[in-house]
């Protein structure tokens, strides 16, 4: 072999990397992470980088009231990320969070607003969740019909399904917006509190936090045990398989992706009924696309989600901290954000591939 | 390689393990909390006035890159500046509960009074107030607070229809100028307007601003194009275009990015702004800014808690109190005479010799109003509840009324283009 055509390194797929090793693995990214964005902040900025560092901490745990802010949110984002998660199993790129959460809340804020001097409270509370669950259910439905009859591309249908949803919402807030052109809708049944979820334990943060909580431990059972989680399973790995196996896919996608966008409604509901009581085109602010990302970190483990959407509401509440605590720019923040995912997110190369580099010549 | 690696690693240990001891007091004593801060949280110096006890903190909608929120940033700093007195901005707030919490963890960390920017931001920002009545809660544009029955909510606005006549005024003069010069007639004279919503903050807007400009150029006309949202770039510039296209003469715009006066710069369309100058981004079409300046309630806020006074219920701010005011005209783009034309009218509304929403001065589909039934007090059925015609002219934002603007005629002249927002 000619001198020097041996590349300096190969690319080698690894086996299965035992658990402390891709852990490892990760937590180096999370400490290199770490240092960058340490240096860049004192390059950028001269302030001292522990201090940014203790002051992000602060943002999520700073006092009781932020650590119940953080745990409801993260309770959001998880319940968000566990729904897409077996429409991903199933490789159906859902992208369409974002819009069946929305449908979610807009059929639970209807309720709230048309029904609510008309019917006693706990039955105006059941048909809200009733007809939450089954907006983001038809969202979800929409485009796996279409993707399991004529095989449509679910990615860009799904995704156009948010804009639709998004658009729907703008036009109901201008129908009850009050007042007249300003674009808000304010609190819903603010004297009367008809359609507002109970508190548990008269703790306002408990809910979403206990829905989530049961929906992590259903879906890591139901993928997990149940048939329909097996041949989720099998859909996802192989279709053609599960054609030959004597599995209906349509049937399979069709009931998939009605679970994933009820799911979502489920979110859209604790949004509008139980944390904001309004409803805004932004009431999600963009979670149904954060929860791909944490849905896939999680490599759509339920279990692994609650801390893979912990870290990702952690950085977000610690980024704006330092945003404000510092005088920054949010830009700053975000880019702080941006260096982490990337370590973290890139790491996930180094647990799949090692670098073997070229043998040294022996003389 | 090895050992190096070690190395590394064991400093990062200590160094988190330092982080871990810095950020646990600071769990308890929420007071700690602000001594790490930068320029954003100012201790004051010792000896100040009583001021020196209050700490204010703001919630703002969107950041320094909207020039509604900038407009309010530079007052809080001016303000809090000038009477040496702790603050805490909280930017890129949304229009939900997220508000209230905000509002609820500025109050935990002492802060006496708590401002909001928006007007979505109202509802929660009561929330708020009822949860901590010790706790000033004052929120600009709003209109609950003379309703509301709390005593620690307020709401606060500006006369800024004077701002807008007077910039108008500047605008009328602009088109008299071309007019002259031969590059259009008269009754080609005109205004495209770019505005957020059908609102009636919106509309006051406008119309002042028309009426300010008709009082200098009689033959002016105005269309107008709503965007839906009130910091959309693109819808702004493409609404600016729009209005270009259809043959305005001078463009002025109700919304808060740069897109109006970019797409003026480059069409060479003069502009008037809002907010605050824009001539930076359009050196050579910029001709004046009307801006609502909050230091002066700022202050007098501070200062009431300062000294156990109460705050009004809604305020108006003023051109006396300094609160609507003019930014410099532009370099290049104004015509000649402009400031000295501005001074006059200026007196004028001032010794109450001319008005802005002066009924012998604009029609409604042809006819004088005589009496108007404004929608003041908020509530779902958004009928008038108040006569708001009195002395020959339109009350706005006056006594007894409220703060918030509630003009919301469309007298002739004025073309809304769309109105689907």
């Amino acid at each position: 072999m000619k001198k020097g055509s041996e590349p300096i390194f190969h690319i080698v797929k690894r086996d299965v990397a035992p658990w402390y090793k891709s852990w490892g693995v990760r937590a180096i990214a999370i400490i290199a992470a770490l240092l960058v964005c340490g240096i860049i902040t004192t390059l950028t900025t001269g302030l001292n980088p522990i201090k940014v560092y203790a002051t992000f901490a602060q943002g999520a745990f700073g006092s009781a009231r932020k650590v119940w802010i953080t745990m409801q949110n993260m309770s959001v984002l998880l319940i968000i990320s566990l729904a897409l998660t077996p429409a991903f199993k199933m490789r159906f790129w859902n992208i369409g969070g974002e819009g069946q959460v929305l449908a979610g809340a807009l059929a639970t804020a209807a309720c709230m607003i048309c029904l609510g001097d008309k019917v006693p409270n706990a039955l105006l509370i059941v048909i809200m969740t009733v007809s939450a669950l089954a907006a983001g259910a038809l969202w979800g439905f929409i485009p796996a019909f279409f993707k399991a009859k004529w095989n449509t591309n679910e990615t860009l249908s799904t995704l156009m399904m948010n804009y639709i949803a998004t658009q729907i919402v703008a036009f109901f807030t201008i129908v009850w917006e009050v007042p007249k052109g300003s674009f808000t809708v304010g609190i819903i049944n603010s004297s009367s509190n008809a359609g507002w979820l109970p508190q548990l334990f008269g703790q306002k943060y408990l809910l979403p936090i206990v829905v989530a909580a049961v929906v992590t431990a259903s879906m890591f059972v139901y993928l997990k045990y149940s048939k329909h989680g097996y041949e989720i399973a099998v859909v996802g790995e192989s279709e053609k398989t599960a054609k030959y196996v004597g599995m209906k896919t349509e049937k399979i996608i069709i009931r998939t992706m009605i679970l994933s966008g009820a799911l979502c409604g489920l979110a859209g509901w604790i949004l509008v009924g139980g944390i904001n009581h309004t409803i805004t085109t932004t009431i999600n602010s963009g979670q149904g696309f954060t929860a791909v990302m944490v849905s896939w970190l999680a490599k759509f483990n339920p279990i692994t989600m609650i801390f893979t959407s912990f870290l990702i509401i952690f950085l977000e509440r610690g980024a704006g901290e330092i945003s404000t605590s510092f005088g920054l720019n949010q830009s700053f923040s975000d880019i702080l954000t941006g260096i982490i995912l990337f370590f973290i997110i890139g790491c996930e190369f180094f647990i799949t591939y090692k670098i073997v580099p070229r043998k040294k010549k022996t003389k | 390689m090895k050992k190096l690696l070690s190395i590394v690693l064991a400093g990062l240990m200590i160094l988190s393990l330092a982080a871990c001891t810095k950020e646990s007091p600071a769990v308890e004593p929420v007071e700690n909390q602000e001594n790490n801060g930068g320029e954003n949280n100012v201790t004051p110096d010792e000896g100040q006035t009583e001021a020196a006890n209050v700490k204010v903190g703001f919630i703002f909608l969107h950041d320094d890159n909207s020039t509604y929120d900038l407009n309010f940033i530079n007052g809080a700093k001016e303000a809090c500046d000038k009477l040496g007195v702790e603050y805490v901005l909280k930017t890129n707030i949304p229009e939900g509960q997220e508000c209230y919490e905000t509002a609820c963890d500025l109050a935990d960390s002492g802060c006496n009074i708590v401002f909001a920017d928006s007007f979505g931001h109202e509802d929660f920002l009561i929330e708020a107030a009822k949860e901590y009545p010790d706790v000033e809660f004052c929120h600009a544009t709003g209109t609950k607070a003379h309703t509301a029955n709390l005593p620690n909510y307020h709401n606060a606005f500006a006369s800024i229809y004077e701002g807008r006549y007077l910039a108008g005024v500047a605008a009328g003069m602009k088109l008299n100028e071309m007019i002259e010069n031969g590059d259009f007639k008269a009754d080609e004279a005109k205004i495209g307007y770019v505005g957020a919503y059908t609102y009636a903050e919106v509309i006051s807007g406008y119309t002042a601003f028309f009426l300010g400009a008709r009082s200098e150029c009689p033959t002016a006309t105005m269309e107008v194009t709503f965007t839906g949202s009130w910091y959309d770039e693109t819808a702004e510039k493409e609404g600016a275009m729009k209005l270009i296209n259809n043959g305005c003469k001078l463009i002025s715009q109700h919304a808060d990015s740069m897109g109006a006066p970019t797409a003026c710069e480059t069409n060479n369309i003069p502009n008037v702004s809002y907010n605050g100058s824009t001539e930076s981004v359009a050196p050579n079409t910029f001709i004046v800014s009307s801006r609502i300046n909050w230091a002066p309630y700022f202050e007098l806020i501070i200062n009431s808690v300062a000294n156990g006074q109460a705050i009004p219920t809604d305020y108006t701010g003023t051109m006396e109190t300094g609160s609507v005011v003019l930014t410099d005209l532009g370099a290049k783009a104004p015509a000649e005479g402009t400031q000295a034309k501005l001074d006059a009218v200026k007196k004028e509304l001032q010794d109450g010799t001319r008005k802005v929403f002066d009924t012998d001065t604009f029609t409604v589909n042809g006819e004088k109003v005589n009496s108007y039934m404004a929608d003041v007090d908020t509530d779902e059925a958004y009928e008038g509840d108040h006569e708001v015609i009195a002395n020959g002219a339109f009350n706005e934002s006056a006594d007894g009324f409220r703060s918030a603007p509630y003009f919301d005629l469309r007298i002739d002249g004025i073309k809304l283009l769309d109105e689907q927002y």
